[in-house]
C-alpha cells in the first residue's frame, strides 16, 4: 500500500461515564490514500470528531490500530505523539483557536518554535504560509482585529506552516458566513490540488463536502459503506 | 524569547486582575519585610552588645538597686579591666509620650567602656567640667532639635522634682546598630541631690558595667562577682551585656512570637492571592493549552508557561513590595523612634522576601499546572471561553 497514508483497522472507541460504557465508534476499517480529500459527514454524536481526534493522535482508541504513514499512532507515548503531531499533522479547528495575545504572524509561527529552524527561516515559512492563505497584509493583526474568515485562514496557515503530510479539519466552515465558508473551501481545495495535501475534513455542510473527492458517512459510530 | 513574550502578554491579558494581584503581593511582601524588620529591631540592642562587657544588677529585680560600694570589690577581681555604674533616671521631657532612655552615669569611667559612642574630646571635657552636663545621642538631638549648649529640663518620676541640664556633648554611633537615642547625665549630679533630699536613696546604683579583658572568662567572672555578694542584703546577678539585653526582649517574647507568626501568615495570604489568580488563569486557558498540545507542544511547555507566568507576577509583586519597604521603614522608624532606636531593613530580610516571593510563585502554580497537564486534549478542546 505505498499510496495509503492513513489506515484504520478495527478501531473501536468508547467512553466511560461512571460505570457506564458509551460506545462511540464500532470497528472502523478504512484507508485513505495520499493526496485524498475526504469529507466525513454524519449527524451530531455520530463519532466524526472522535474519529478525527484518533487519527490526529489527540485521543486513543479503545481497540484497534491507526496507522498514519508507517506509524501506529495508538502505540506512541504521549511525548512521541506530540513530536509526531508537530511533524505530520496540521489541525484546523471549527472555532479557529488562535492565541488571542499573539499576532497572526506569531500564531502561525507557533508550531515552528518546536523545530530547529532559525528566526530567518521561520519568518520565511510564516510569510509563505500567510501568503498562501492571502493574509500577507494582516501579519501584525491580532485575532480580535480579524474577521471570522480571516481568523480561520490564519488557522489554516498555522496548520500548513510545518508542511505536514496530513491536514485534519474539524468543521472548518462551521462558524462562518456563506461567503467566508466558500473562501475557506476554495483554499482547502487549493491545498489539496496545488500542494498535494491529504485532507480529512469533518463537516455538516453539504456544500463543503462537495469539494471533497470522497464523502464518507458515519452514523451511530459506524462507517457506512463507500 | 517567543515563550517569554507569550508569558509576558498572557500576564497582562486581564490588566485589572493582574494589577490587583501584583498590588496584593506588593503589600504582603512589604508587610512581611516590615514585620521581619520589627522583630530584628527588637534584637538590635543585644546585637550591638560587646562581649567584653558584663552587667551586674540586683538578683531580685531591675527595680532594686545595689550599693555603689560594690564597685571597689568588683574591680579587684582578676580579669576585670574596668568598671563603671549607671542608674535609670526615668524623667519626663514636657510630655510623658516624649519617651527616651536616660541614664545617670559615672562621668569619668562610663563613656570609656563604650567605644562605640564617638564623642569629640572637647565635648567630653565639657561634660566632665559641669555637674548638670549631659551627653546625648545624635538621633535624640535631631528628634527634639537640640544642639550643644541648649538647656533642657526633665521632670523626675523616680527621682522627684525638676532637673535642669545643659547639653555638652552629642555622640554618634560607630556602628550602624549603635543606639543614638540615649541621654547620659552625670551620676554625681543625681547622687548629690539625693543625699540632701532623699538620703536613703543616695549611694545606690542600678547596675555596674564590668569590663573584662577576655570574653571567654565571662562566665567565671560573673560567678565570682555573684558569689562575692551571696547572702548579702543585695545579692547580684551578673551576665553578659548581650544576655542582659536579651532579657528585655524576652519580656516581650510573646509579642515577638506573635509577629513571627503573622509574618508567616502574610506569606500564606500571598500564596492564596496568587494561587487564586493562577487557578482562574489556568482554568480560562485550558482550551488554549489543549490547542498548543495539539500543535505538538509537550506538557512541559505548558508547565513552563504557567510557572513562568506565576513567577513573573510574583517577581513583579515582590520587587514592588521591596521597593516600597524602604520608605515605609523610614516612616515606621520616625513614628516608632521611642521603641526602635535602630529600624533598618536587614539584608537577610530582603533575601527572605525574595525567597518567599519565589516560593509563592512556584507553589501557586502547582495546582493550575497539574490541572492543565492532566486535562486530556479532547476535553480541553471542548471547553469554549
Amino acid at each position: 500500500m505505498p499510496d495509503t497514508l492513513v489506515k484504520l483497522e478495527g478501531v473501536y472507541k468508547s467512553y466511560w461515564r461512571d460505570s457506564l460504557e458509551i460506545p462511540v465508534l464500532h470497528n472502523i476499517d478504512f484507508e485513505i490514500p495520499k493526496g485524498e480529500f475526504l469529507a466525513l459527514m454524519g449527524p451530531s454524536g455520530s463519532g466524526k470528531t472522535t474519529l478525527l481526534n484518533l487519527i490526529a493522535g489527540i485521543d486513543r482508541p479503545s481497540r484497534g490500530r491507526i496507522l498514519v504513514g508507517q506509524e501506529n499512532v495508538a502505540e506512541l507515548s504521549e511525548s512521541s505523539l506530540a513530536r509526531w503531531r508537530s511533524r505530520i499533522i496540521g489541525f484546523i479547528f471549527q472555532l479557529y483557536n488562535l492565541m488571542p495575545v499573539l499576532t497572526a504572524f506569531e500564531n502561525v509561527e507557533l508550531p515552528l518554535l518546536l523545530t530547529r529552524l532559525n528566526r530567518r527561516e521561520r519568518r520565511r515559512q510564516v510569510e509563505t504560509a500567510l501568503g498562501i492563505v492571502g493574509l500577507s497584509d494582516r501579519m501584525k493583526h491580532y485575532p480580535n482585529q480579524l474577521s471570522g474568515g480571516q481568523e480561520q485562514r490564519v488557522a489554516i496557515a498555522r496548520a500548513i506552516v510545518t508542511d505536514p503530510d496530513l491536514i485534519l479539519a474539524d468543521e472548518p466552515t462551521g462558524d462562518l458566513d456563506k461567503q467566508s465558508a466558500e473562501d475557506i473551501m476554495e483554499l482547502m481545495t487549493r491545498l489539496n490540488q496545488e500542494f498535494a495535501k491529504t485532507i480529512i475534513m469533518v463537516t455538516h455542510d453539504p456544500r463543503a463536502a462537495k469539494r471533497a473527492h470522497v464523502v464518507r458517512h458515519l452514523d451511530k459510530g459506524e462507517l457506512e459503506a463507500a | 524569547m517567543k515563550v517569554l513574550k507569550l508569558i509576558f502578554r498572557n500576564t497582562f491579558r486581564h490588566p485589572l486582575r493582574t494589577g490587583l494581584t501584583i498590588l496584593g503581593l506588593a503589600i504582603a511582601v512589604m508587610a512581611f519585610a516590615i514585620i521581619r524588620t520589627t522583630v530584628s529591631s527588637w534584637y538590635t540592642a543585644s546585637q550591638a552588645a560587646s562581649p567584653n562587657r558584663l552587667i551586674t544588677r540586683s538578683a531580685v529585680s531591675l527595680a532594686f538597686t545595689l550599693p555603689i560600694a560594690y564597685k571597689e570589690k568588683i574591680v579587684k577581681i582578676e580579669g576585670v579591666s574596668g568598671i563603671s555604674h549607671a542608674m535609670w533616671f526615668g524623667g519626663i521631657y514636657v510630655d510623658p509620650k516624649n519617651f527616651f532612655p536616660q541614664f545617670a552615669v559615672d562621668g569619668d569611667t562610663y563613656m570609656g567602656l563604650y567605644p562605640e559612642y564617638i564623642i569629640p574630646p572637647k565635648q567630653m571635657e565639657d561634660f566632665l567640667k559641669q555637674k548638670n552636663a549631659i551627653i546625648i545621642g545624635r538621633r535624640l538631638a535631631d528628634r527634639f532639635g537640640w544642639s550643644l549648649g541648649d538647656q533642657v529640663r526633665l521632670t523626675g518620676t523616680i527621682f522627684p522634682g525638676d532637673w535642669d541640664f545643659v547639653i555638652r556633648g552629642i555622640y554618634s554611633g560607630a556602628e550602624e546598630n549603635t543606639d543614638e537615642t540615649i541621654w547620659h547625665m552625670r551620676y554625681d549630679y543625681l547622687d548629690e541631690r539625693m543625699r540632701t533630699e532623699m538620703p536613703g536613696r543616695a549611694g545606690q546604683v542600678g547596675s555596674f558595667v564590668v569590663q573584662i579583658a577576655d570574653p571567654s572568662q565571662s562566665a567565671a567572672i560573673s560567678q565570682q562577682i555573684d558569689a562575692m555578694f551571696e547572702n548579702s542584703s543585695a545579692e547580684t546577678l551578673t551576665e553578659t551585656e548581650e544576655s542582659f539585653m536579651l532579657s528585655f526582649v524576652s519580656m516581650a517574647s510573646s509579642i515577638v512570637t506573635g509577629l513571627q507568626i503573622i509574618s508567616v501568615l502574610v506569606i500564606g495570604i500571598i500564596l492564596l492571592v496568587l494561587g487564586n489568580t493562577m487557578a482562574m488563569t489556568a482554568r480560562e486557558r485550558i482550551s488554549e493549552y489543549a490547542v498548543m498540545k495539539t500543535l505538538g507542544f509537550r506538557p512541559l511547555h505548558v508547565v513552563g508557561l504557567i510557572i513562568g507566568e506565576s513567577l513573573f507576577i510574583a517577581a513583579l509583586g515582590g520587587a514592588m513590595g521591596l521597593l516600597v519597604t524602604f520608605p515605609i521603614a523610614r516612616l515606621v522608624q520616625a513614628a516608632m523612634a521611642d521603641f526602635f532606636p535602630v529600624f533598618k531593613v536587614q539584608p537577610i530580610t530582603l533575601v527572605l522576601a525574595v525567597l518567599a516571593s519565589f516560593a509563592v510563585g512556584l507553589m501557586a502554580a502547582v495546582f493550575p499546572t497539574l490541572k492543565a497537564v492532566r486535562t486530556p486534549i479532547v476535553e480541553g478542546l471542548r471547553i469554549i471561553d
